[in-house]
């Protein structure tokens, strides 16, 4: 049986053009009750935390199944709480130390400034913060006793460039947890004028051409090709559904020789970064590919009742509201010998993608993702730019494809949207080739 | 069942925490819900869950008419009171220049909606249902192995709307759905996976022999895949697909958007032909299929009917009270509740204009050669694309710029014969494929994000794998 409790204070702050326009505020507190038996399991989640409706919500977890307060399955000896193991040990300051309203709007109107001094032809600036402070409490009937606060704060820019017909959008986003100072000490200037540079290549680009094309992906964010098309594969959720084609491959090579992969927890202030999973366990680093071979999958409590892959701190959820689930966190394919040039040069005719969207992958492991910023290559060097590619592909095709890393490694802030919810994590990788991608565009 | 929203008890509360706090005006949304649902693996109980939740929104506007917004999942007096400070605290950052006030229809006459309220059957009774689907579904073909994605739930939700004018709204209903997603597999082949969805009142009303069968037919169907070439082909787009297509670009009819310049659509776009004379949108969330309508917005505005689209000419937009204020019309109930109210749409009714020609006649997917129309469509040449489904929308799609690139689940007809593709993108723009459509195939068909015919639209570009 595992409580979770949380109380959470969220801020949402949008700029647009020389003006505040949005403030949004959030309080919440809520609890989530699992219940296992056997494999199965029950979870309640509520906002009411009187004895009440906290005596309700477990009724309700017992009953479903089949279980009830004084039974004799619920009767084990209860002995009292194991000490609390607290991860919020001198965090209780952070909410405080946030920047206030006032320091926040004005390094958003200043944000947004900068943006219009380094753009042109721009039709719509945005610069947004949001702040979530979370203060979680967890205990549960295996002795875990554990309390941490988390913090994770994101600013960003975007903006809509348009001259006649032809239209760019682009958009840049930073985060960091665990650190109260984070927006005061953002480099807005920078970030500016990356976008406007972005945004003036972008805004008379061609469309790609369609096909089968080798591609090299950026470092920080192009990291989404490992979290859509293997990442997701590797959670035990998806060994639980039959649906990751890598279920019986431990020890396998399921990777080209010079992918390794690895997601951890503790990098100092990355947003997947945490002092303990949704379920009380610490972080580990997890290997899960070495030189090409599977070495493991990524496991939560759940997980490790159903598929027997151990636990790795990665039971993760958005909040009180769902169940935790093996989830990422910080995940990035390891640095390689090679520099990006190298990748760039050994193509003759193919697509170097600068910058990613969003992407998703679906139940047969067919994987997409969208390019926000891309050039050709051809003759071994960058081209004009292009627009509108997505690409698309299926884990086991693409992983042994990817023959190059070059020896840049970099992070990126991102969310991932799943079963447990939207949580936070980081993206990354060196510079990649991959030998042969489709290139959907028109 | 959660315990219900009382409208009386938060408005006395509200009213007397904010005459203590010196603030004359202010208006709050709440909603609870009572939520059950179950999954299944293979028979066995995957997760069962219940959930109770509740949320507050309150806005206040100052001294200076500029407006501050907090949300709490506390509704107790001291919660109440927690966020009508913060709420008083946002409000010195307010936008001056706009500001939004009361909708003027906050107190008008609500639509009476035709929607029975079902007692919850519980969650053991749940479980049974589903696993006789998932059962009866694994059965329905050998390569079908799990239902990896599937639920059925059942839900109690109520919402209200009070400001300090008096104006009260208050609903509550019931709702169900069930969703089965297949995964099938056959040796030395892909895995392929499709599904359906179905919506109700209440559990037991729920059609689940015909999502199972739905579920079934769609998964089959694309078994036997194959590589299509990459070219330009005439597209014939599912109901589904189509709606998800023109929702993804819902921009184009938003008012917010104009005004902040994200929409390809401007203040002078009414009035303009944005598509083929004979296509009609329209935004009905008080059609009787959509199943779960509200009766006013985020700002109490009662919901109604709006034509956006009429003989392909842009005819309305989607309207908050602020915006309605902007363009020197009234709000149309499509508000949410926020310092900057955000518009969205409700439930799309897609298809020919009544009285124009309704585009070629004939269309059919098998049939040689559209009437009237001497074109290759299914009987030679390239053949035709039939998209079922499209997926990653939400990274797909640059709606402010126009354009999409978004892999789909469809077939490929040449010659009569219909095969299903392995993997491919369909990519296009907006603004060409409203002008380019063809016409209707079939009836419309309801769904649960609204209402459409098959839609048969020239040369996109589709990227496959041969």
């Amino acid at each position: 049986m595992e409580f979770f409790l949380e109380r959470t204070d969220s801020l949402a702050v949008l700029a647009e053009q020389e003006l505040i326009t949005s403030v949004s505020p959030a309080l919440g507190m809520g609890a989530g009750i699992r219940v296992f038996r056997g494999e199965r399991d029950g979870f309640v989640s509520t906002n009411d935390l009187s004895d009440r409706g906290l005596a309700r919500a477990l009724e309700q977890a017992l009953a479903m199944l089949g279980l009830e307060l004084g039974s004799r399955a619920v009767a084990s000896p209860f002995e009292g709480l194991p000490a609390l193991r607290d991860h919020a040990r001198g965090k209780d300051s952070w909410l405080a130390r946030c920047p206030g309203l006032a320091d926040t709007t004005g390094k958003l109107l200043e944000g947004n400034g900068l943006v219009a001094r380094h753009g042109r032809h721009l039709q719509a600036r945005r610069a947004s913060y949001a702040r979530s402070w979370q203060e979680v409490l967890v205990v549960a009937s295996d002795g875990t006793h554990a309390r941490d606060i988390r913090l994770h704060q994101t600013v960003g820019l975007s903006l809509i460039a348009a001259d006649g017909d032809h239209r760019a959008s682009l958009s840049r986003r930073f985060g960091t947890t665990d650190n109260p100072d984070d927006l005061r000490h953002w480099d807005c200037d920078t970030a500016a004028r990356d976008l406007g540079s972005s945004a003036e290549a972008m805004l008379y680009a061609d469309y790609v051409e369609a096909g089968q094309l080798p591609v090299v992906l950026a470092n920080r964010f192009g990291g989404v090709i490992f979290h859509e098309a293997c990442g997701h594969l590797l959670e035990t959720t998806q060994v639980e559904r039959g649906t990751t084609p890598f279920a019986e491959k431990v020890g396998e090579l399921i990777a080209h020789a010079a992918v390794t992969a690895i997601d951890e927890g503790l990098t100092g202030g990355a947003f997947g970064s945490l002092a303990m999973d949704d379920e009380g366990m610490e972080p580990q680093r997890s290997v899960l590919i070495e030189n090409g071979v599977l070495r493991r999958f990524l496991s939560d409590r759940a997980g490790e009742l159903r598929t027997g892959h151990a636990r790795t701190g990665s039971g993760r959820r958005q909040s009180h509201a769902f169940a935790a689930a093996s989830r990422m966190r910080n995940t990035y394919i390891a640095p390689g010998p090679h520099s990006p040039e190298e990748l760039i040069g050994s193509i003759e005719h193919g697509l170097y993608c600068k910058t990613m969207g969003g992407g998703s992958v679906g139940p047969t492991g067919q994987f997409n993702f969208s390019v926000e910023e891309g050039y050709r290559i051809e003759n071994g060097r960058l081209a004009g730019p292009v627009k509108g590619a997505t690409l698309i592909g299926e884990a086991r095709e693409v992983m042994p494809r990817i023959s190059m890393c070059a020896n840049d490694l970099d992070l990126a802030a991102g969310f991932c949207g799943s079963v447990s919810g939207s949580i936070y994590v980081t993206v990354g990788q060196p510079h990649i080739k991959v030998d042969s991608i489709t290139v959907g565009g028109r | 069942m959660g315990d219900a929203l009382d409208a009386r008890v938060l408005q006395d509360q509200l009213a007397a925490l904010a005459a203590a706090a010196g603030i004359h005006r202010w208006d709050l949304g709440a909603a609870c819900s009572s939520d059950s649902s179950v999954q299944v693996d293979r028979g066995e109980a995957k997760q069962l869950k219940a959930a109770q939740r509740s949320a507050v929104t309150v806005r206040v506007w100052n001294r200076d008419d500029r407006i501050g917004i907090t949300s709490t999942s506390d509704l107790s007096e001291a919660g109440l009171a927690r966020a009508l400070e913060g709420a008083h605290a946002a409000s010195a950052f307010g936008n001056p220049e706009e500001t939004p006030a009361f909708s003027p229809l906050a107190k008008a006459p609500l639509p009476a909606l035709v929607q029975p309220r079902h007692e919850p059957i519980g969650i053991l009774p749940l479980l049974a249902t589903l696993r006789d689907a998932e059962a009866d579904l694994l059965g329905r073909h050998p390569a079908i192995g799990t239902v990896p994605y599937n639920g059925l739930a059942e839900r109690s939700s109520e919402r209200l709307y009070l400001n300090s004018e008096g104006a009260c709204r208050q609903q509550s209903l019931t709702t169900a759905s069930l969703y089965l997603y297949a995964r099938a597999e056959e040796t030395g082949r892909k895995p392929r996976s499709s599904g359906a969805v179905r919506l109700a009142y209440g559990a037991a009303d729920l059609d689940v022999a015909g999502c199972v069968a739905e579920a079934a037919d769609r998964t089959i169907a694309h078994l036997d895949y194959a590589p299509i070439p990459t070219g330009h082909y005439t597209c014939v787009f599912s109901p589904e697909a189509f709606l998800d297509l023109i929702g993804a670009f819902s921009s184009l009819f938003n008012a917010r958007s104009v005004l902040d310049g994200i929409s390809l659509s401007t203040r002078e776009s009414l009035g303009a032909s944005l598509a083929v004379p004979f296509l009609s949108i329209a935004d009905n969330g008080l059609h009787p299929a959509n199943i779960g309508a509200a009766s006013f917005d985020g700002e109490g505005t009662p919901t109604a009917p709006l034509t956006l689209l009429e003989g392909g000419i842009l005819r309305n937009f989607l309207h908050s009270e602020a915006t309605a204020r902007a363009f020197g019309t009234l709000p149309t109930g499509h508000a949410g509740m926020g310092a900057k109210v955000s518009v969205s749409p409700d439930w799309f009714a897609i298809g020919a204009t009544p009285g124009s020609s309704g585009g070629a006649q004939g269309l059919h997917r098998f049939a040689a050669s559209p009437a009237g129309r001497d074109r290759p469509s299914g009987g030679g040449g390239e053949g035709l694309v039939v998209i079922d489904s499209l997926s990653a929308l939400h990274a797909g799609v640059k709606a402010s710029q126009g354009s999409f690139s978004l892999p789909f689940d469809g077939w490929w007809i040449r010659n009569g014969e219909q095969r299903s593709i392995e993997a491919a993108t369909v990519a296009g723009d907006i603004r060409t494929v409203l002008q380019s459509l063809l016409g209707f195939e079939g009836e419309a068909k309801i769904t649960p994000s609204g209402l459409c015919p098959w839609v048969w639209v020239e040369e996109l570009a589709v990227t496959g794998e041969a």
